[in-house]
């Protein structure tokens, strides 16, 4: 892998390949806690913080850990890092903590944090994996605060808590529950595919290794070796 | 004919065209919008305009913001939002409309790649998203306002028939001829049937699809409750008119091949009378509806005519 621009790694996850928008991971947080600005923003700073730090670890220790055990590895570190940090927040913010619930506990298993650490974090120095810690942590935080944005200014005429007058009248309160969610994430998604692909972006028709985001910082010989790329040579 | 053209088939061409075909949806359905404006007052008149200006204005400017091919003209979006509007209560509130109109084209339509390409009927699923969004407004219904009397809220019969009311249920020929509670292009089924028949003899529509929709649903009904009236009830009660005529006979969310549509058909009659004897709702017709446009294709495939001397297989 060519040597990248260290501002490159940090701007790649918030545009480029978002993982939220793009690589899609990480939908179930992105829609349980988008119903307002503030949980969606509490979100994801401690899924950025918790992603940073796992990223890190895990990118040092990578020499260290044996490749069959890798994922259970990945996940006692960063259930580490979200246990403290769900003790802090118990301590410090406990309101934030009970708005997060369940969720909060549930970025043991995020896809991004988990993802992370699999196509980035055990290939790349520790720097690198520190950068994209940010910059995917700041894409994930960037979706989560558009959707939320969306979803309480229009379905509860409200932002982060203040009332916007003129809008009460013309709230469209489904879009703070579970349907309205899948709605406004898929038309954000919608709109991000049609920005990016203006840009030259990623072709997004084809499934192969070539049309993944990822392919960049994907292993590609061990990507060219998978059922993928047989099935089509077969058909 | 300057020179002779070469193509591929159908060679066979007919005038008949997309623009035709709405036309006439619309020319079938003007007796229901002219009943609704009858029993329900302007209220309905302003919904009417408000919906198809609204469905009108949004397909227009999507493809204009989008640079698509301006598809206005083929009359479709005005057929979305007329049969929008008449599937709504005269007492929703105006900006619900609007929301309903915009999502039924930009969501339900434009975003699946316009005409002939969207899997839900727009009109249909409007009127679910409607009813969970706005379940003050739009649930329920409005009775109607012969003679200038305010619109008052008011159970449907099928309400009255599944959760119990004070209201007594309006009698059958009341039922038929639309003077009872309900949305505003629902009521008259007296309306809906002659706009059907007009479609049928325009050979817009196949009669299969409302005959077997409307005989499930009674059958069932009868079968269910032992009872002829109820039966009756089922038939003229709710949306089911309009659904049978107007929007199970769709053609981008419904099968194309004659047993497709009958077994289409078949499963919307199932799946409203399951709805409206054992779910939580009174009236289930859009949301079978819904339901059978996501199988639409699997039924396609399963009931796909077999090639005539085809090898293999």
């Amino acid at each position: 892998m060519t040597k990248e621009n260290k501002l490159m790694i940090i701007l790649r996850g918030i545009i480029m390949e978002n993982p939220v928008l793009i690589l899609v991971l990480g939908t179930c947080p992105t829609l349980a806690t988008t119903t307002s600005v503030i949980s969606a923003f509490s979100m994801g700073i401690a899924a950025t913080i918790v992603l940073i730090c796992s990223n890190v670890v895990i990118s040092a220790l990578r020499k260290i850990i044996p490749d069959s055990v890798r994922i259970p590895c990945y996940i006692v570190i960063i259930a580490a890092f979200v246990t403290a940090v769900q003790m802090l927040l118990q301590a410090f913010l406990p309101d934030i903590y009970k708005m997060l619930g369940v969720y909060l506990a549930l970025i043991v298993v995020n896809c991004i944090i988990l993802g992370r650490a699999e196509m980035y974090a055990n290939k790349n120095t520790v720097l690198d994996s520190a950068l994209d810690g940010v910059g995917m942590g700041l894409g994930f935080l960037l979706a989560l605060i558009i959707m939320a944005t969306l979803r309480e200014v229009i379905g509860n005429a409200t932002f982060a808590g203040i009332e916007i007058p003129f809008l009460a009248d013309y709230k469209i309160p489904v879009l703070t529950q579970a349907p309205g969610g899948f709605l406004v994430y898929g038309i954000v998604i919608a709109v991000m595919n049609k920005l990016t692909e203006k840009k030259g972006g990623v072709k997004r028709k084809s499934f192969s290794c070539e049309g993944c985001p990822s392919s960049a910082t994907c292993n590609k010989s061990t990507c060219s070796n998978t059922s993928n790329k047989e099935v089509e040579e077969n058909a | 004919m300057e020179k002779l053209i070469v193509s591929t088939s159908p060679h066979i061409q007919s005038k008949t065209s997309t623009q035709g075909i709405m036309r006439d949806v619309i020319i079938a359905l003007l007796p229901a919008a002219v009943a609704g404006c009858i029993l329900f007052g302007w209220k309905a008149l302003l919904m009417i305009a408000v919906c198809v200006a609204t469905t009108v204005l949004s397909e227009f400017l999507f493809n204009l913001l989008t640079k698509k091919e301006q598809t206005v003209t083929d009359l479709s979006a005005v057929v979305t939002g007329l049969i929008l509007a008449l599937s709504l209560p005269a007492k929703a509130n105006i900006f619900h409309c609007i929301v309903g109109s915009v999502f039924a084209i930009v969501v339900v339509k434009c975003l699946f790649g316009g005409i002939g390409c969207n899997f839900a009927n727009p009109a249909a699923t409007a009127r679910v998203f409607l009813i969970i969004a706005f379940s003050a407004s739009i649930g329920g219904a409005t009775a109607p306002a012969l003679g200038g009397v305010d619109l008052v809220a008011s159970a449907t019969p099928l309400e009255i028939i599944k959760f119990g009311s004070d209201t007594t249920l309006p009698s059958l020929l009341d039922m038929f001829l639309g003077n009872r509670a309900g949305a505003i292009g629902e009521t008259s089924a007296l309306a809906l049937i002659l706009g059907g028949i007009y479609l049928i003899f325009r050979r817009v529509i196949k009669w299969h699809v409302p005959v077997i929709y409307i005989a499930t649903v009674f059958l069932l009904s009868l079968i269910i409750k032992q009872d002829l009236t109820v039966a009756l009830y089922q038939v003229l009660g709710g949306g089911l008119v309009i659904a049978a005529f107007f929007m199970i006979t769709d053609y981008s969310t419904t099968p194309i091949n004659t047993l497709g549509k009958m077994v289409f058909a078949f499963g919307c009659g199932v799946i409203t009378v399951l709805i409206r004897f054992w779910g939580s709702y009174p009236e289930g017709v859009s949301f079978a509806i819904l339901l059978m446009n996501i199988l639409s294709p699997y039924i396609e495939k399963l009931c796909a005519k077999k090639p005539l001397g085809k090898a293999g297989k």
